[in-house]
């Protein structure tokens, strides 16, 4: 197989997964979040339980007005939504899906990568709430500022912790070492991980810099159209990736029954379960406080992270 | 004492548990609601017990009846002169105005206003909501059968008055001895609300 045919296949796989995944996780969510609250959720588009609701809402999207407001800063206003989205199908591309290479880019230093380019959102919401020349987005972006900022510290320890204990930063090679008891030996970083990547999406329960019922909005406040569902499809995304990462660093990846023929399967599995706990966590739980969520964020996960550090560090050194 | 992240962990309990219950939601459009009996949707008119007593009308909170009548002479064989009756002409109630109260049905003395389950009448334009007697007359169809009575409770007086009248006792006083009709109402025509 030639080189370029390789590379389009490995590149369309990703695009399709950064199409796919988002969709199939925005449907469920609409659908569990629904039957969680005694409702049904979406019923009529597509016909059969609604499941083209999110396509019906991307073409909505396509066809409003897309606004700039003139106070605005137009170039970084309307850039924004790029920045936001493009991170996301970078991270796709090093996140393995099975084993043997099943991976569009494998990368000796993919979790640094990783960590670096979902770093890259907060750029996005302070470029969409500083050029919005609004107050809502402004508090909105800085309360994202400073969420993002903080919540950085425990994700990047908390990986770095399984990184240790892996020894490589490579994505497969993680997996590959990876053993079923590393669940209980890791799973203080797991925590960390997760609640840490819940705040670096954004979602419920840590959504402060949106927060509908105090900032309009947030720093979405002032987007329309197309690139109001470029910051949704973001989010979405989000969801996907760390909830892969998380699969990938904490779940084992692709490690299962017939792992060398069902991997890619393994993989999908773990990620939508991953996908289901994001999506619960965010029926169940209230919003945090502003100082709510720094206090959990230094005073909890920080600490946690670092005891877990010393803990995988004595590990690794007394086998 | 409570174990730390007791009430996060019944957090996800709770909606876990809803999850795998059915949902409430009722599927109006597609499903036909289950209404309580005695719902008020729509009140109906039985145009041939309307005497145009006006009681209605006036009683009415906020105006909504509207009611035009003459009076017809009807020549009744052996009566010394012919007795006067009223026509009814126009009988419309707005339901832009109206407010569901059921005065109207409560103070009908003769039972010409019902109440129907009946929801959907909504309109595009606002006079389109004044119903006029034909109209209110169709609603008719759609109402149900009076609830069953009290097994155990006292049967009505024209009731009474009717059954005694068939046994043949004369007397309009209580006969001594109890009550002389049966203390339970006789079966009513299941399926129309025509109380005739």
């Amino acid at each position: 197989m030639p080189l370029w045919v390789e590379l389009a296949i490995r590149i369309v796989g990703v695009v399709v997964a950064f199409l796919a995944l988002p969709l199939i996780v925005g449907q469920v969510e609409h659908k569990v979040m629904a039957h969680m609250q005694g409702r049904l959720g979406p019923m009529y588009a597509g016909g059969f339980h609604g499941w083209a609701q999110l396509v019906a809402d991307g073409v909505k999207f396509v066809q409003k007005e897309d606004v700039t407001p003139r106070a605005a800063d137009g170039p970084v206003f309307r850039l924004a939504p790029v920045v936001a989205l493009v991170p996301y199908l970078l991270v796709l591309l090093v996140i393995p899906l099975g084993p043997d290479d099943l991976v569009a880019q494998p990368l000796d230093i993919g979790l640094f990568f990783v960590l670096a380019v979902v770093g890259i959102g907060v750029v996005a919401v302070l470029m969409s709430a500083w050029a919005s020349a609004n107050k809502y987005s402004l508090l909105g972006g800085l309360r994202g500022a400073a969420q993002l900022l903080g919540y950085e510290l425990p994700l990047v320890l908390a990986a770095a912790s399984v990184a240790m204990a892996a020894g490589t930063l490579s994505l497969p090679g993680i997996v590959e070492a990876w053993r079923p008891w590393w669940l209980l030996w890791q799973a203080p970083a797991l925590f960390v991980f997760f609640v840490a990547g819940l705040a670096e999406i954004r979602r419920p329960p840590f959504d402060m810099p949106i927060a509908d019922s105090e900032l309009v909005f947030g720093y979405l406040t002032e987007y329309t159209g197309l690139r109001f569902a470029f910051f949704l499809l973001a989010e979405y995304v989000g969801i996907v990736v760390i909830a892969a990462l998380t699969t990938v660093l904490f779940l084992g990846g692709w490690q299962g029954p017939f792992d060398d023929q069902l991997g890619w399967l393994w993989t999908l599995v773990k990620v939508f379960a991953v996908s289901f706990v994001i999506i619960w966590v965010r029926v169940s739980y209230p919003r945090l406080r502003e100082d709510q969520l720094q206090r959990l964020c230094w005073l909890v996960l920080v600490p946690v992270a670092l005891g877990q550090l010393v803990l995988t560090a004595a590990v690794r050194v007394a086998l | 004492m409570s174990v730390p992240g007791e009430g996060l962990a019944k957090g996800l309990a709770v909606t876990l548990k809803t999850m795998t219950r059915r949902a409430g939601t009722q599927q109006y459009p597609d499903v036909e609601p289950d209404l309580p009996p005695r719902s008020r949707g729509v009140i109906a008119l039985l145009e041939e017990n309307c005497t145009v007593c006006m009681l209605c009308a006036r009683e009415c909170p906020d105006w909504c009846i509207y009611i035009d009548s003459h009076k017809e002479e009807v020549v009744v064989p052996g009566a010394a002169r012919a007795r006067q009756r009223n026509v009814l002409d126009r009988f419309d109630i707005d339901f832009s105005l109206c407010m569901y109260c059921g005065i109207c049905v409560e103070v009908c003395p003769f039972d010409a206003l019902y109440w129907s389950p009946e929801f959907e009448y909504a309109e595009y334009d606002i006079r389109d909501l004044l119903h006029d007697k034909d109209h209110l007359g169709g609603w008719m169809a759609t109402v149900p059968p009076p609830p069953a009575h009290d097994p155990n409770g006292e049967p009505s007086k024209e009731e009474a008055t009717a059954a005694r009248k068939a046994a043949g006792g004369p007397a309009p006083g209580r006969a001594a001895g109890g009550p002389a009709t049966p203390r339970v109402r006789p079966q009513r025509p299941t399926g129309t609300a025509d109380p005739s």
